[in-house]
């Protein structure tokens, strides 16, 4: 039976884009060659190509792609005697996956969590971390990957060469940490899949659908962990916070590309579903009472997500969320958010007062400069609140939020040329 | 594997710690240092003498030799001894150095095999 060309490819790189990760964890748990692993993966999806075509799309293919990887594997290997150890866990792992045994068990889901804790590792730079989490689990391809993060495709590529030599020769295992280490190091993970996710979510720069795209891969990887790890609630905290920001996405971009902020979006662009759903995820992570950053966090867009208007938002409620975020995080920029709440429900002043100290530990971020310019605004101090905006728009090259800035500085020019009224 | 681990002590890690700590933390140490080496973790190693004994030996390619005063990289941070790991893989020497009682800098750098 032959198939057609292009179904065969779309299912393949359908297929390739879920099992990737795991094809390439379980060669690299039994291997212990990254680049070995990734070759046979290559070889796997070449050969498929060429069978599906003729022969039609296997019934589970990723078993298929799995048997024919460590295939790929034996034939490479048989002669080299050092591994001789390896290929005989390959042939083993391929004869059981004829007899019909599931890839799908928990050894296949291991190896994953494996990779994960690998790629996101203390000792390899963000950069790299990054790089090898999506490239490995995420299967992005290396260009993908350059213009995610608008960087040059060797870079990455270097960057991607450099992070497996040192997994290598610095000797970093290839396991789930211990439950001593697993607080820190799973916090290392979720930072690195909350930078993927921003990356997408915040930079307003390259092709917006990409953009999204990224996103929602970083949502992928962490509802993937999820599922590995299903009792952990900041996993759960920072999927939901992932999912609610997502929900809101068709409202934070004007028709001209320019970034519309929350008091100003259309509500009725916000995906009630999934707003709700993702409220119902982060009631689960609540109810195991083990309070965290990103659980924090996803509560408190889960109170704008829910309020029916910018007006009518529980900001009582918001503030005593920035409180307890701030225990767990003392960093000026939360002091800085939860003073923007503190606006909402005292008023800019007093605002006001909670920000100003803030200058000297923020004084080079620039959505400091611009949330004192709409307090100051709101005080009816234009003349100051046009300074600060004019401050954040030298500190930032986001076009998005440059459009904003300029607006609002040249809203402040005419109001002030048409005089006092 | 085989790590280095490279002890550097700094000023602000040591600054405010009392002569009686300082006694205190040197008694800590010796008990680490010896329950690693019964194991096995720890397979060699020194206390070096103060940076101010130290002297560096420059050579260059066409045999040139310079000798100076004071250790090769000037920092806030000062070798102050080394030991030789021998574990399963970085995580496991990670999780040594983390135990190191004094408030010090380890680098942790795989050495390279003769084999």
């Amino acid at each position: 039976m032959a198939t057609d060309r292009s179904a065969v490819d779309d299912r393949l790189s359908a297929v390739l884009r879920d099992e990737r990760g795991r094809l390439i964890a379980a060669l690299v748990r039994i291997l212990g060659d990254w680049d070995v692993a990734e070759e046979l993966v290559q070889d796997a999806a070449v050969a498929a190509l060429e069978h599906w075509s003729t022969d039609g799309i296997p019934h589970n293919p990723g078993a298929w792609l799995m048997t024919a990887a460590r295939r790929k594997g034996v034939d490479r290997l048989r002669r080299q005697s050092r591994y001789r150890e390896r290929m005989v866990e390959l042939t083993r792992e391929a004869t059981e996956m004829d007899a019909g045994v599931a890839t799908d068990g928990p050894m296949g889901t291991d190896d994953r969590l494996r990779l994960l804790f690998t790629c996101c590792h203390p000792s390899l730079n963000r950069e790299a971390q990054i790089a090898l989490t999506l490239r490995t689990i995420g299967g992005l391809e290396t260009p993908a990957v350059a213009r995610a993060f608008l960087v040059p495709e060797a870079t990455v590529a270097q960057r991607l060469v450099r992070a497996k030599r040192k997994i290598r020769d610095a000797g970093i295992p290839y396991r789930i940490p211990e439950p001593a280490e697993l607080p820190s190091r799973l916090d290392e993970v979720l930072r690195v899949l909350y930078l993927i996710f921003n990356e997408g979510y915040l930079a307003s720069t390259g092709a917006a659908a990409e953009r999204r795209d990224l996103a929602r891969d970083a949502e992928w990887l962490t509802s993937l962990l999820l599922r590995l790890m299903p009792d952990e609630p900041e996993v759960i905290g920072l999927l939901a916070l992932m999912r609610l920001h997502l929900a809101r996405w068709e409202a934070r971009f004007a028709a001209d590309g320019s970034l519309v902020l929350i008091p100003d979006q259309d509500r009725t662009l916000w995906d009630r579903s999934a707003i709700d759903d993702a409220v119902e995820l982060l009631g689960r992570a609540r109810r195991i009472r083990r309070p965290g950053t990103f659980q924090l966090q996803a509560a408190i867009v889960a109170a704008h997500a829910v309020a029916p208007s910018w007006q009518a938002t529980d900001w009582d409620a918001i503030v005593t969320l920035y409180d307890e975020l701030h225990r767990i995080e003392p960093t000026p920029v939360v002091a800085l958010n939860r003073a923007l709440a503190l606006a909402e429900r005292d008023g800019p002043a007093a605002a006001l007062a909670e920000v100003e100290p803030l200058a000297d530990r923020l004084g080079s971020y620039h959505l400091f400069h611009a949330a004192r310019a709409e307090l100051l605004r709101r005080s009816g101090r234009g003349e100051d609140a046009r300074a600060a905006d004019e401050r954040a728009l030298e500190l930032t090259d986001n076009p998005a939020e440059r459009q904003l800035l300029e607006a609002r500085i040249r809203q402040a020019g005419s109001e002030r040329s048409a005089g006092p009224t | 594997m085989k790590y280095m681990m490279l002890i550097a002590g700094s000023e602000e890690g040591w600054a405010g710690v009392t002569p009686e700590e300082g006694k205190r933390l040197y008694d800590e140490v010796s008990r680490w240092w010896g329950e690693h080496a019964s194991a096995g973790r720890i397979i060699g190693g020194h206390q070096l003498q103060p940076v101010a004994t130290a002297t560096t030996v420059r050579r260059s390619l066409d045999g040139e030799t310079t000798v100076t005063d004071g250790p090769f990289v000037e920092g806030k941070e000062v070798i102050g001894g080394y030991g030789i790991l021998d574990v399963a893989d970085l995580d496991e020497a990670i999780a040594i150095a983390s135990t190191w009682p004094m408030p010090d800098v380890l680098e942790i750098r795989p050495v390279v095999d003769g084999d």
